[in-house]
Parts: structure tokens; sequence; C-alpha cells
């Protein structure tokens, strides 16, 4: 399929990263467009931050007595990584990067609703991230990214007020994203563009910004009340003075347990993407992988006293949050099955972002499932707090989120950036990647079963053999994130300059030049199509 | 893929070019309605955010409520229920107000717009004046203010960390509560210095509309807030307490 | 040679690459069944599902760059069905778990008790005989033993990955796990959350013993005084014994055969005189106010430490009548 714009050689055409220079011009920008890369240049530099803790950590832990630090020191790495990956890299990665670059394409408008209340959530994110890191280089904090009281508020000697901090400003960051949006998707899709002709990336984007919108302000309060307990020492979680530890974790655990569908709901609005272009069909059950984001959303909220089976809370409450905790799985298998069915007679071909995704699919798939030992009370007991637990939301999280933001950013460079970065590179460092990670984290579901408690700096010596291959995949795994980096930063300057639609994929943000020009569209496109729609639908059926 | 986008004309519902030239028009709307609601509905859905903000809040004191009641009861005893009501009555008229220089921006009246913010503001300052200079400082003199000076009395025997429990929870809950009606007021100021220069008109006043659903939302926490913290435990005889 | 062969290759396995952890308790097996049918799940449907994508991918794969397949309808039959499937998958799961789970957590009748406090970054355990432990844990095997725990400062969370089980361990409160071992032999334990630098260093052993050696363990050793006596001991040095006279004629009400009674509230509620309530008595007395008894008792909150209240209770313990089973703890 022909595209419909002529190319015009890269440097006559204005995009919207060359409309303007200098520094004030991205700093102050309110194109959606640049503050969607200036969230990928903050988030990709946490990342590295929170990976180097991980390397440090798998080096620790390759000798039973700890290789590298002191206990207090490997106490303080776990922290930081689960800090600063969790609220500072996989809850704004796809959403603040793809979703704040592609949101208002794909629905046909010329920017989110609130432009600068976008560029203001930026701000925020970066202020929360100087906190955190202040904290961290300022001696760090030892409570691990849940800060369970009464540790945190009365026993840690450790920065657990700067952290928090932190925290509590950059969640307004998601809020305002989540806020944008709702408001965006509602009010501004192109005439024709129906809520069911949306593409699946932005069912996912409003799913994901309704949890924003209800669960952080959560956290919010709970960071402020653990605050005040550290401070004042009033009694808020100090059973000596009546107050209940276990309510932090309720409260905690209320966002945090919809944070991690956050986490997981952009992604698989990427793979649905991918899954799409890179067959040249229609998702297969639209409408049901469309209410199954809606439902993910939802039913999240209800699911968070699965952290808690072991702590004493009433067995009937168990039973509650199991049933429901198994229910939520069940929209999540809808999507793989959905996928899976739009290969059949697709016209499929590999290049990186598929591997990705299909690497996605294996991935979430294997760790939702290992979320059933987890929802399953009388296993539960065994595998809480080891390792099988740590290994289950690494499959999703970085089997899952991170392969899916990856394929996105593969999918959607040539758009954002104009150029294409060498696909043999790309698919190689898929294939390392997924190596990596299968040897990282399958052997942590063999400590978990055998008893190795998480969080432990050092351990007993039976152990050994599944650490270090453990932390033999890390090193393949952390090998195959720097690929990516080196070409992507080359392929900006060295790549071929990419057409508007390279993959010839369907959707809005495809019909606008690679980059786009900063306003998008020069008219506003009418939708007279379903999404995906590289076979027209006949008379009488549903896609 | 030509079918997809079939180039039409900019988008609208019929608004003449007048209004599509609007001065108020952002780039990225098509009309002042569709900016308009988009306004809105982001306010709503910041107020949804400030609702399960507090309702987390909420959520804490009920738990230690439902354990401690006796220990609440003396809390509430000790806070002095007619500030409370007058700063109810405050807040209501300050609504109303509110209201009203939304209608009058409606009806093309600077006068009265510029009127009635400010007396929107001077009610608020009013509830804080009475928040501040008479309930709480009466509570620091009183040895009531938890992490300052709370002292415990011998007459609440073993309710007295509940007492303080309960004046946790009072003034963590009135201070935030407090913080959002300073928010509100500088909002205020804004618009009222908006107003005075002729901003608002019949065709724009959204900045009014959208601080008036802050308003009465802040509004709406406090008449949550003023029955929670100060009419527990049968003290008029209802009931008879336990 | 064979045989010879294999059970290096057992040794070898064994000795560098456990997979399975020991399973020492009545109720390990049938956790391990639930386990491996999970495993089995996730292993089908993962495998399932790659070699349809797998299978997909080199049958559909693209012929040429104009390639545009046809359409395909989605069949609401087939999305019902793979819904429903899973849904019944999940269902008979969760079903099998939570009988599992319910009859792991209620202890049999006659339960042998022991006491552990956890704190930072060690575990005492104490026997109502008296022994006292650091980090170990004596238990005879074949008897169901039933621990009740508190912790001292944060929360810990005392786990037996042999016995397949586990439960957090609270300040200010009492919880309590139950287990029977079926195999003599050593057994790992942990602290399972995290509680601040040494949590790591948190752990010890669970000895497994015949019946023989574990009462010959008890009455070896430093010949201690039985927690019930060490109760006896603080319950007169700290004065108690001046107000709860046991013929009921002092200040405060008799303790005599009060553990597990009934005991009407001055609000006209009746609550049973548990561990919880008697604990709650010690360090928060008169918050459940009694009838015709005045509130004057003094708070010995921050005067003796978990263990010492755990000593307390089993001194009041052993003035009542045998203790009945209490009600689902």
């Amino acid at each position: 399929m022909s595209t419909a714009v002529t190319e015009i050689p890269q440097d006559s055409r204005v995009h919207y990263l060359n409309v303007s220079y200098g520094v004030k011009s991205w700093l102050l920008t309110v194109d959606h467009k640049r503050i969607a890369l200036l969230y990928l240049g903050s988030i990709t530099f946490m990342f590295l931050v929170g990976g180097v803790a991980a390397v440090l950590m798998r080096i620790h832990l390759i000798e039973p007595a700890g290789a590298l630090v002191q206990p207090e020191t490997y106490n303080k790495l776990f922290s930081a990584h689960g800090i600063i990956m969790v609220f500072f890299f996989l809850v704004p990665s796809i959403p603040a990067t793809l979703g704040n670059f592609l949101v208002p394409l794909m629905i046909g408008a010329k920017d989110l609703a609130f432009p600068k209340l976008n560029l203001l959530s930026w701000y925020i994110y970066v202020v929360g991230a100087l906190f955190t890191l202040y904290a961290v280089i300022s001696g760090g904090v030892d409570t691990g990214w849940t800060f369970y009281t009464p540790y945190s508020s009365t026993y840690s000697h450790s920065a657990v007020i700067p952290v928090a901090i932190g925290v509590f400003i950059t969640g307004f960051s998601s809020i305002l994203t989540g806020l944008n949006f709702i408001v965006t998707i509602h009010k501004m899709r192109a005439p024709g563009l129906t809520w069911f002709r949306l593409p699946l990336f932005i069912w996912t984007m409003y799913a994901t910004s309704v949890i924003f919108i209800l669960g952080t302000p959560v956290l919010a309060i709970t960071i402020f009340l653990l605050g005040v307990e550290r401070l004042f020492h009033v009694g808020i979680f100090d059973p000596a003075l009546g107050g209940d530890p276990l309510l932090f974790q309720h409260l905690f655990w209320f966002y945090s347990h919809p944070a991690v569908y956050i986490m997981i709901l952009p992604g698989m609005g990427v793979v649905s993407e991918l899954i799409a272009a890179f067959s040249r069909k229609r998702i297969y059950g639209y409408t049901f992988v469309a209410y199954s984001s809606f439902a993910i959303a939802i039913i999240s909220f209800l699911v968070w006293g699965h952290h808690m089976f072991v702590t004493g809370q009433s067995i009937y409450a168990g039973l509650i949050f199991s049933v429901l905790s198994f229910l939520v799985a069940i929209p999540s298998a809808i999507k793989v099955f959905n996928w899976t069915a739009t290969l059949y007679k697709g016209s499929i071909s590999y290049e990186a972002p598929m591997l990705y995704a299909l690497g996605f699919i294996g991935l979430f798939t294997m760790g939702g499932l290992t979320g059933l030992f987890l929802a399953s009370l009388a296993t539960d007991v065994h595998l809480s707090g080891t390792y099988f637990i740590v290994a289950h939301f690494h499959y999703i999280m970085v089997g899952g989120a991170v392969m899916a933001y990856m394929g996105g950013l593969h999918y959607w460079w040539p758009k954002i950036t104009g150029r294409m970065y060498p696909d043999m590179w790309a698919r190689v460092a898929a294939v390392i990647i997924f190596v990596g990670f299968n040897l990282t984290f399958f052997p942590q579901f063999m400590l978990g079963y055998l008893g190795m408690p998480r969080r432990y700096a050092v351990y007993p010596p039976e152990f050994q053999v599944f650490n270090v291959m453990s932390s033999a995949g890390a090193s393949i795994l952390g090998i195959g994130y720097l690929i990516p980096l080196v070409y992507f930063i080359w392929s900006m300057r060295y790549g071929p300059i990419a057409p508007a639609n390279p993959w010839k994929a369907k959707g809005l943000e495809w019909t606008v030049p690679s980059p786009p020009p900063t306003e998008n569209f020069e008219e506003t496109p009418i939708v007279t199509e379903e999404a995906y729609n590289y076979a027209p639908i006949p008379e009488g059926q549903h896609g | 893929m030509a079918d997809l986008v079939a180039h039409g004309a900019a988008r609208g519902d019929g608004h003449g070019s007048a209004e599509a030239h609007s001065p108020d028009l952002k780039h990225h709307f098509d009309n002042m309605t569709q900016q308009f609601d988009a306004a809105n509905l982001g306010m709503w859905v910041f107020l949804a955010t400030e609702v399960l903000f507090f309702g987390g809040l909420f959520a804490s004191y009920t738990v230690y409520r439902s354990l401690y009641l006796p220990g609440f009861e003396i809390g509430s005893h000790l806070l002095d229920v007619r500030f409370g009501a007058a700063n109810t009555a405050v807040l209501i008229c300050s609504s109303l107000t509110m209201a009203l220089a939304i209608r009058a921006a409606q009806t093309g009246q600077r006068n009265a717009q510029v009127v009635l913010l400010v007396l929107t503001m001077i009610l608020g300052a009013a509830f804080l004046g009475i928040k501040f200079t008479f309930e709480w400082r009466n509570d620091y003199l009183e040895h009531l203010v938890p992490g300052v000076n709370f002292t415990y009395r011998p007459e609440w025997g073993a309710n007295a960390p509940h007492v303080q429990m309960f004046f946790v929870f009072y003034f963590i809950m009135t201070s935030i509560h407090a913080l959002h009606m300073i928010i509100g007021i500088g909002l205020l100021s804004v618009l009222a210095w908006m107003a005075a220069r002729g901003r608002f008109s019949p065709e724009y006043y959204t900045p009014l509309e959208v601080s008036g659903l802050y308003w009465h939302f802040v509004d709406i926490v406090w008449i949550f807030l003023f029955p929670l913290l100060y009419l527990i435990g049968g003290r008029y005889g209802m009931g008879g307490g336990h | 040679m064979n045989a010879a062969i294999h059970q290096f290759t057992a040794n070898l396995l064994a000795a560098s690459l456990p997979i399975h952890p020991p399973t020492a308790s009545t109720i390990g097996q049938g956790v391990d069944y639930l386990y491996f049918f999970l495993t089995g799940i996730t292993l089908f449907f993962t495998i399932l599902i790659f070699s349809i994508i797998f299978y997909f991918m080199v049958k559909y794969h693209r012929r040429s760059d104009d390639e545009l397949p046809g359409f395909v309808g989605t069949s609401a039959m087939l999305e019902i069905t793979w819904t429903l499937i899973p849904v019944l998958i999940c269902a008979g799961i969760f079903v099998w778990a939570s009988y599992l789970y319910f009859e792991n957590s209620r202890p049999p009748n006659a339960s042998m008790e022991m006491f552990v406090v956890g704190k930072q970054w060690m575990w005492h355990i104490q026997h109502p005989e008296g022994p006292r432990e650091i980090n170990e844990l004596h238990v005879p095997v074949g008897v169901p033993v039933k621990l009740t725990m508190t912790s001292e400062d944060v929360i810990h969370d005392f786990s037996i990955p042999a016995f397949r089980i586990k439960k957090d361990v609270l300040p200010g409160r009492y919880s309590s796990i139950w287990f029977q071992a079926t195999k003599t032999g050593i057994y790992h334990f942990y602290c399972a959350q995290y509680c601040g630098t040494d949590h790591a260093r948190m752990i010890g052993w669970v000895y497994v013993m015949t019946a023989d050696d574990y009462a010959g363990w008890l009455s070896g050793g430093v010949r201690g005084e039985s927690m019930a006596q060490n109760g006896e001991r603080l319950f007169t040095q700290l004065g108690c014994i001046t107000c709860h006279v046991a013929d009921n004629t002092g200040l405060c009400p008799t303790l005599v055969g009060v553990f597990n009674h009934p005991v009407k509230l001055k609000d006209g509620r009746t609550v049973v005189a548990d561990d919880a309530y008697l604990r709650n008595a010690i360090v928060n007395p008169n918050s459940n106010p009694l009838p015709n008894y005045a509130p004057v008792m003094p708070s010995f909150q921050g005067q003796i430490n978990e263990e010492q209240l755990l000593q307390l209770i089993a001194y009041i313990k052993s003035l009542g009548p045998e203790e009945r089973k209490s009600a689902g703890k």
C-alpha cells in the first residue's frame, strides 16, 4: 500500500523536532510529542540507575555470604531498585512516553486536552525523581519499596522521609497524566471515531488512566500518614499507642495492586497494536479485548488482600480476595487467546517489534499463570515472602511490560524520530534479552519453592547454584538492554530516513509524516472505518 | 489507507466562524464548546482523585473509630460544636456566593462577579479564621495537639491513647481540608482580579465554572468532616451513647 | 553399573541442585499435590500457547511485501468457550486450595503449645515446661504443635518451608500456626518478612525428634523453671498478687479459672478470656472495663517484655480448669 504523502528530503520539511531549537524550546514546550521525549530521556536515566542497583545485587548474591556489600547496603540496594523501577520507570514508562506521543495522533487530535498540564506533569516527575535520587545518594532507604510499618515508621534509621516525599510528588505526575488522557479520549476524538473504532492501545490508555485517577491518591495519603507517624510518633501505625501496622498494608496495597495493572495494561495495548500490524489483521475479538481492559482495571481494585494472606487477616477475607484474584486473571487470559487467534491466517513478519510482542505473550502467560499459585490460598502460604514472588512479578514486569515497552519503542521509533533503527541488531538484542531474562528469573521460581525468602542479603549454601545461574542470566540480560541503547542513539544520526508508514500499518498515526509536524494533522481526519481495517469487514459480520 | 482519512472540513458543530476565531479558543480545540466540556470533565476527574485522597483518610478514621469508640467520643466532646456549626454555615454561604458569581458571569454582570467572588473569599477566610484562631488555638492551649503538646488526662483512663488518635485524625483531616481552602482562596483571588478586568463573559467563563466545582467540593468535604468529627457520641442524649 | 550411575546422579543433584524441599509435615503432601497440579497447568498452557504461536508463525509467515490477508470474523462461541474453560479451571483450583487452607488453619485439639517471640534479629522460643531456645525449635515427631507468636518490635514472619507453613508475627498481638512433623530431621526456619538490617540472619533450625528423644531433651540441660513457674514469680514480683487475690476478696477479680472463660464486660458484651484478652488486660488495663470493679489497674506496658507476658499468661492458665479448645485460634 503506497503512502499518501510524497517523501520530501528530511532537511526541508518542518516537523516537531526541527521547528525550533534550543534548550528553552524543549523545557518550555507544550507539544505532547516533545514532552514524550522529555519523559523518554528521564525514565531511561532512572531505568539505568535502577538497573545498576540490580546488577550490584546480583553480583552480591553470587556467594551465600554475600560477595559485594554489607547487609545494610544490600537492603538499601534492593529498596532503591524497587522504588526506582516501580515508581520512576514502570509506572510512567509506556503511558508517559508512548502514550503522550501517540494518544492525540491515534485519535486525530492536535494535542492532549491540557498541554501545559502535560508539561507540568513532567516537571513534577523530575522533582520527585530528584528528591528520591537525593535520598539514595545521602545514604539511601532500607525499607523495601513497600515501606511496611512499624519498621519504616519507627525503627529504620534511613532516609525514609525524603524518599516518601519523592514518591508523593511523583504520584501527582501520574494523576495529571491520567486526567489528561481521560479528558482527551472523551472529548477530542476525530469525527467518526466512535469508541469501538478506537485502537486497542487507546482502550488500555484509558483503563490505565482510570487506575491512575482512583488509585494514586490513596498512595499519596498513605505516604502522608507514614510521614506524620515517622515525624511525630503519634501512633497511627504503632500498636503500643493503639495503632494498627496492618492498616498501612491495606492502604498501601489498595494502590499498589492496581499499580501493577498500571504497569501491564499499557503493555497489553502495545502488544495489540504490534500483533495487528505485524500480522496485518484486525485483532481477533476486538470487542472482547476492549472490554477486558476495562474489566482488569475495575477488578484490580478488589484484590489487594492477596498480598496479605499470611498477615493474620481473617480466613474469610482471604477467601474473598482469593476468588477475586482468580477472577482478575480471566480477562488477561482472554487477551492472550485473542492475540494468538489473530495470527491465524495472518501475514506474519518477524521484525523486532513482533519478536518482542510474541515474547511478551509467552512470558506474560507464564508469569500470569504463576499468579494462580499465589491466588491459591494453600500454596500462597508456602510461597509468600519467597523468591517465587520475585520471579512471578519479574516475569510480568520485565518479561511482560518491559518487553512490550521495547517492542513499542521499536515499532514507533520511525514515527518518533524519522529514522529507522537497524533491525538485524534489534532482533539479535530481542533474542538476547529473551534468553537472559529466562536464565535470570526461572531459577528464582525454584528458589522460592525451596523456601529461600526474598530480600535476603545472605543465604544458606544450598541455594547457591540457582543464585549463580540467576546472576549469570542477569549479565546476559544487561547486555541485551545495552544494545538497543547504543543503536537507538546511533540511528538518530545515522539511521536511514523513515517513510510515513514503514510497516504499512493501519492507524491514524501512520497517515502523518515521520516525524509528524507539530500540529499533527493539517486537516482533521474523518474516520470512516473500523480499527485495523486491513481487510474490510463484510456486511453482517462483526470483527 | 485512503478511506481512513477523508480530508474534510475542520470538525465543528455548526458554530459560525466567529466562534472558531474566538480569542479564547486554544489552538488544539475545535470550538469553545469542546474546550468548555474538556475543562469541566477535567475538573470532575480531578475531584474524583480528591475523593479517593480524602477517602483513604476517612477510611483510616473509620477503622480507628470503630475500634476505639469511647476514646473517640471523649475526643469529639472536647471539640466545640458551636465553632464547627458556624464554620459549616460559613461554607454553605460561600458556596452560594460562588454559584451566584458564576451566574453573574453568565448574565454579563461584571461588578456582581467581583463582589461575589470577593465575598466568597471573605467567607473562606472567615472559615479559616474561626478554625485557626479559635479552635486550633484553644486546642493548643489545652494541650490537645498530638506530636506537639498532647497531654493525657487522668479522667481518660485507658482511653488516653485513643483520644490522642482522635486528635491525630482531627488535625490531619482539618489541616488537609484547610490547605485545600487556602488553595481555593488563592484561586479565587486570581479569578476576582480577572473578573475585575472584564475577562469573563457569557461566552467565556470556564475558569469560574471549574473553580466553582472545586470550591463546592471543598465545601462538601467539610459537610462530611463536621458530623464525623464533631457530632459523634450521644452528646445530645440520643440513644444514650454506647 | 546403571544403579551406581543413577545413585551418583541423584546424589549430585541432591547435593548441588535441589529442586524439591523436604516434605516433613502432615499438610506438606497436600500442598505439594496442588503445587504440582498448578505447575502442570502452567506448563500445559505455556507450551500450548507457544506451540500455537510457533505453528502460526511458520504457516502464515509473510510471503510478499504487499501481502494482505482476508477477513476472519470473530466467533462468539469460541470466545465464550475460552472464557468458560479458564473460569472452570480457576474455580476448581480455588475450591481445592481454599479447602486445603481451611483444613491447614485449624490446629487439632490437644496440640502441644510452644511460644515464639521474634525480635530484631533473633527468635526466642519458650516451651511451657521451661526450656528456652534461641533460633532453635525442638519438637517431637508425630504430635501436633501449635506456635503462638508475637513480636517485640517490627513485623516478622516465621516460616518453615519443609512444613509448608508460615505466618506473620506482629507486635502487639498474637498470631498462631500449627504443624505436625512427620519425619525426624533438621529443617530450616526463616524470617520471611523483611525486618531490617539482619533480616537474612534471622534464621534457625527445627529439630524434629522422636518422642523419647524429645522428652529427654526437655528434661536434660539446665534445669530451669517452667513458663508457669516463671509467670508465678513475676505475678508476685510485679504486685499482681496484692489485688488479684485468689479467694476473690481483693480489689480485683480472682484469676482462678478465668482462662478461656466467658467474661461479661461493663458495656454488656461478653468476651472469652483467651491469650489475646489476657495480654490486653495486662498492657491496656481498663480498656474493657468490668462491671462492679473500679478501673484502677495500672498498665504494665514497657515494664515487661513479650516473653514475660507469655509466662504470666502461662501462669494464669495454670490456675484455671483444663484448657478448652479455643475457638478458631
